[in-house]
């Protein structure tokens, strides 16, 4: 990859600024969730740095600091040193399986003297790096047997790790690099899409209606889908047997993943979610009480520190992973409408920006954070509103916690710089 | 130079390779946006659904976060006639529940059902059945679990109650007695009982389960005015129910209305007294203040500290109560009712006076023991006239004039006399309920002319029903009732009901009914008579009371000694004093003290002593009736 040194002009005038303030309303909307979900009445003020919402602000100068600087560096940095970096957070994440803190049944944190920090935030990154850096070399053809390897062990590897560390929540993260391989055209990687909706709709059927129903549903599905290829006399028969086999297998194996695979509060989480269980005071507690507070809002809030559900506690984690909590009582409808507006058009622009990069480096690298930021937003909210099993990950720019505000603000930035410096690509 | 020009022609090459392939592949951020797009419209959807068309979650989140806190009002505080405190409020903790959150203890966690009984101290199925019985009140809204938990408890179960959810404290207040006198009178307040409260749903609809209501005395009888109106506070709570702060502040709230202070006709001095003299008798002494009918000393012995009533183990010292043979919980001066006996000679000596049947001159004449059909018990000159009756209690004279009453030919016959009479015995205050503010009052007893019809098969005629003339056979008496008469012959022809109020804390009026003459349909001439004779009974020299006589305070009285199924006579006797201005009139019944004068009439004039001078000179008459025991037997 070859670049234009030219830099006569500033880096202000050329960084996509629709990306940067929805990002700069996406974090001030969330520093003041936390001002209302952790609101003392002892300490009033937002700028209290003895509260959580001190703290955020503290993360966000830091973050805006560090994001700045990352406008800085040289674009090329990032694709030169993308390997580096990746192993550096690898070796991150092995330390803390060694050395880590166990926190909330997760081995996340690793500690340098006063500041902790959790490298699977960090490692999202790094493996978006990596992956475009290494599909951004000249030899590489994601159409190779050995390249789809390499690219998939790319992400398989860290996202093991942080499994290792029983971080589900972060792992399944690593998932949304599917877009990425699907967008550069790896072979099979629609396939596996569609397998893992049918998987995942397959297992939701199953677990709701049992396996003997959904034989015959199968079973009716495949004469019909059989009958109307011999009638059209449209090829690709072989697919579809395929398909539909795996999905029987499947369907045997459902009871033995979900039984014997998934631990105690896993499979509680997802029963709580098919209302195939009613337990509001136990695994549904936090769903519950999340929805009673998002569903009391209604239209338009209860107005900014008026609500009850977050800032009492009765919404556990209300300031970090139900942040959308407090959103949706106090702002109600029009508030949680506005910031899922909000991440779409993120997302919808990290898509466009990355489509008009010339380099390949850049566009895997947008559709890569895209992705993180698509599964983060989906699962977080998802699980908010009972659509999703509750998995603890944070929202992209409103939860509290430094670690996860400066890895998505870097993570931001360097796609930020890159489209910045598009032009300078030849 | 030649490597670099190598390596951008291999880049063009490469970049026309590329965009060729990205043509194809560009169509795929189609995709991508669409799942992007799609999760954001499900999702805007769900929101919409949640926070839009469901209504369910306010309500939830209401009951989360807000509580709904009964603001109980003081309770009015008690008095004597002089202002001495006798009843007011000390603070108590009352555990409430609310069964839907407590849920997570009830079922599903066995284990700290345990703890939480152990640092409440009770059973397990005590747990489970004052659970139940506030699931039935309510499943949603906060009920009483445990009652009346003391200061030191409360701290004690209070610092740990997070742990428990849907429990919480709640504060009120339960009587305090600091003198430990006037039980009956005073009365206690209980936990509402099933009646109560169904009683209330009809009307007005005022109490829950749990709220404490007036159960006997005044606390019964003033329960409106001394409850005040609750009032109610909305509260924030966190999910630790900790307080955070009023709701729409305090908008809803509705502050509570202190209950009226009450101040008796009570002079406590003198109940206390009354109650030490009665130590170790049955029986009752009632004084009231003839110019207003207002009760100064309402003794029923035996009685108990009202302190026991009150608290966690109020319902153990009910039940001990209830069980004693002595029965304390009577309040025999209303609820008792007696042959009067000789103090009956009074009422039918004046009507017989009223009637024209005799006139003070008429002299009867008596054999004494000889008498017949009924012997005289006294030995005095043989042809008393009616002072001389009263004083040395001459039986046959009454029953001569109960005779030539009833007899009498203004009345056309026995019956029509008789009924003449027992309708001026109603209007003297006797037969029938005063109903002014005395719990559990009985009517006493005087026969209607069918009683006797039916009894005699209608024949019947003065001498059959001759008793009555000397206040035994079927006429029975309460200590109120005999008090009032008492009362009504100070005041020389009427009285007031007696009642227990003076006047309540702020400048609200008592009953009319408490305030109104009832004259007794006898004229005053008569009454003057009525009360020589009566002061003869202390100061003549065959007066049935003369040890009693004060020099200095002219008392009046007469004493009774009443025949009863129970064995021994009743020792009674009624009085008032100072005879030309009474101050105070009284009744005092001592069931089988034997001879009026034993005990009944030295309680009365030590009473009387006490109410005027506010002290007693007569030292060893005091030590003997306060140290002096009757012994019962003990299946009374």
């Amino acid at each position: 990859m070859i670049y234009n040194n030219d830099s006569r002009n500033s880096i202000i005038g050329k960084i996509d600024w629709i990306t940067v303030l929805i990002y700069l309303a996406l974090v001030m909307v969330g520093w003041f969730s936390i001002f209302s979900a952790k609101y003392n009445e002892l300490h009033p003020s937002i700028f209290d740095f003895s509260m959580e919402y001190g703290k955020q602000l503290v993360w966000i100068g830091a973050a805006l600091l560090i994001g700045f600087v990352v406008l800085l560096i040289d674009a090329k940095f990032f694709n030169v040193f993308s390997m580096w970096i990746y192993v550096v957070v690898l070796a991150a994440l092995f330390m803390v399986l060694v050395y880590g803190k166990a926190t909330k049944g997760a081995t996340a944190w690793i500690e340098f003297g006063p500041v902790k920090f959790q490298p699977s935030e960090f490692a999202k990154m790094a493996t978006a790096l990596a992956l475009a850096g290494y599909l951004d070399r000249l030899d590489v053809d994601l159409r190779k047997r050995k390249d789809i390897l390499v690219s998939c062990l790319l992400v398989l590897v860290p996202m093991a790790l942080v499994l290792l560390q029983n971080d589900t929540g972060s792992a399944i993260v690593f998932v949304s690099f599917i877009f990425v391989l699907y967008r550069e055209g790896m072979p099979g990687a629609g396939a596996l899409m569609l397998c893992g909706v049918l998987a995942v709709l397959v297992f939701v059927f199953t677990l709701l209606w049992g396996q003997k129903t959904m034989f015959i549903i199968l079973g009716i599905l495949f004469v019909l889908v059989m009958a109307f290829r011999l009638l059209t006399k449209r090829r690709g028969l072989v697919p579809t047997v395929a398909v539909f086999m795996f999905m029987f297998v499947f369907v045997f194996s459902v009871d033995f993943a979900f039984n014997k695979v998934l631990l105690d509060h896993q499979r509680s989480r997802i029963e709580v979610l098919l209302g195939m269980k009613e337990d509001n005071k136990g695994a549904g507690y936090n769903v519950y009480q999340s929805k009673i507070a998002i569903g009391s809002g209604g239209l338009a809030g209860k107005g900014f520190l008026e609500g009850t559900q977050t800032k009492y506690d009765f919404v556990p984690e209300q300031h970090t992973d139900f942040i959308f909590c407090t959103i949706g009582e106090e702002g109600g409808f029009l508030g949680t409408s506005a910031v899922v507006l909000l991440y779409v058009a993120l997302l919808m622009r990290i898509v466009t920006l990355a489509e008009r990069q010339r380099s390949t480096f850049s566009r895997v690298y947008g559709y890569g954070i895209a992705g993180i930021f698509f599964v983060h937003v989906a699962i977080n909210i998802g699980m908010t509103v009972g659509l999703v099993p509750v998995i603890g990950i944070p929202l992209p720019f409103l939860s509290y916690g430094g670690s996860s505000m400066l890895a998505f603000t870097i993570m931001l930035a360097i796609f930020v710089k890159q489209d910045a410096n598009r032009l300078n690509v030849l | 130079m030649a490597g670099r020009r190598k390596k951008s022609i291999t880049f063009v090459h490469r970049d026309f390779n590329m965009s060729n392939k990205s043509n194809n592949l560009t169509n795929r951020k189609l995709l991508v946006m669409g799942v992007f797009v799609t999760v954001g419209v499900v999702y805007l959807v769900r929101l919409f659904s949640l926070q839009v068309l469901d209504k369910k979650y306010k309500q939830l989140a209401d009951n989360n976060a807000l509580r709904f806190v009964t603001q109980y009002p003081a309770r009015g505080k008690i008095f004597d006639r002089n202002g001495n405190l006798m009843v007011f409020n000390e603070a108590v903790y009352d555990l409430m529940v609310i069964p839907k959150q407590a849920c997570k203890i009830d079922s599903a966690r066995p284990f700290d059902t345990m703890e939480f009984c152990r640092l409440l101290r009770i059973s397990k199925e005590s747990y489970v059945e004052r659970m139940a019985k506030a699931k039935k009140e309510s499943y949603m809204k906060p009920s009483p679990f445990l009652t009346q938990v003391s200061k030191e408890d409360y701290a004690h179960i209070a610092e740990v109650l997070y742990r428990y959810p849907g429990f919480r404290f709640q504060t009120r207040t339960v009587r305090h007695y600091p003198s430990a006198i006037a039980a009956h009178t005073l009365g206690d307040i209980g936990e509402i009982s099933q009646i109560e409260l169904e009683r209330d749903k009809e009307g007005e609809c005022y109490y829950r389960q749990g709220d404490y209501i007036g159960k006997s005395g005044i606390e019964k009888s003033y329960e409106r005015e001394l409850r005040g109106v609750k009032g109610l506070k909305v509260v924030v709570v966190d999910v630790h129910n900790r307080e955070m702060g009023r709701f729409m502040d305090g908008e809803l709230d509705e502050d509570p209305v202190a209950g009226k202070d009450i101040y008796l006709g009570m002079d406590a001095d003198l109940q206390a007294y009354g109650e030490q003299l009665m130590v170790g008798k049955i029986g009752s002494v009632v004084a009231v203040e003839p110019a207003t009918g207002q009760i100064l000393a309402f003794v029923s012995s035996p009685t108990y500290d009202p302190n026991l009533l009150v608290g966690r183990e109020r319902g153990t010292h009910y039940k001990e109560l209830q069980n004693d043979p002595m029965k304390p919980l009577i309040n025999r001066a209303v609820s008792g009712t007696y042959p009067p006996g000789s103090t009956f000679k009074t009422v039918v000596g004046l009507i017989a006076m009223q009637s024209g049947s005799i006139t003070p001159g008429t002299c009867f004449h008596c054999s004494g023991q000889a008498s017949l059909p009924i012997k005289c018990t006294h030995s005095h000159g043989s042809s008393p006239d009616f002072a001389n009756a009263i004083m040395n209690s001459c039986n046959p004279y009454f029953y001569e004039s109960f005779k030539a009453t009833i007899n009498n030919r203004k009345f056309g016959g026995v019956k029509q006399g008789y009924q003449y009479w027992k309708d001026m015995t109603y209007k003297m205050g006797l037969g029938h309920k005063f109903n002014t503010d005395i719990p559990y009052e009985r009517s006493g007893n005087i026969p209607t002319p069918e009683y006797y019809d039916k009894m005699y098969g209608g024949q019947w005629n003065a001498v059959t029903i001759r008793s009555l003339g000397i206040g035994q056979g079927e006429v029975l008496l309460t200590p109120l009732q005999l008090a009032n008469i008492a009362a009504m012959i100070a005041n020389e022809g009427f009285y007031y009901p007696p009642h227990l109020i003076k006047c309540f804390g702020d400048s609200t009026a008592i009953p009319e009914v408490m305030t109104t003459k009832v004259f007794s349909g006898i004229e005053p001439q008569y009454f003057r008579v009525m009360k020589r004779g009566l002061r003869t009974v202390f100061s003549g020299p065959a007066g049935t009371a003369r040890r009693f006589e004060m020099k200095d305070i002219p008392q009046c009285g007469k004493t009774g000694t009443a025949q009863n199924p129970h064995g021994n006579y009743h020792s009674n006797f009624v009085a008032f004093a100072p005879e030309d201005d009474p101050k105070i009139a009284i009744a005092v019944i001592i069931e089988n003290g034997g001879y009026g004068a034993t005990w009944a009439a030295p309680i009365a004039s030590l009473m009387i002593e006490k109410y005027i001078r506010g002290y007693t000179v007569r030292e060893e008459l005091e030590k003997r009736m306060m140290e002096g025991r009757i012994s019962y037997k003990s299946e009374r």
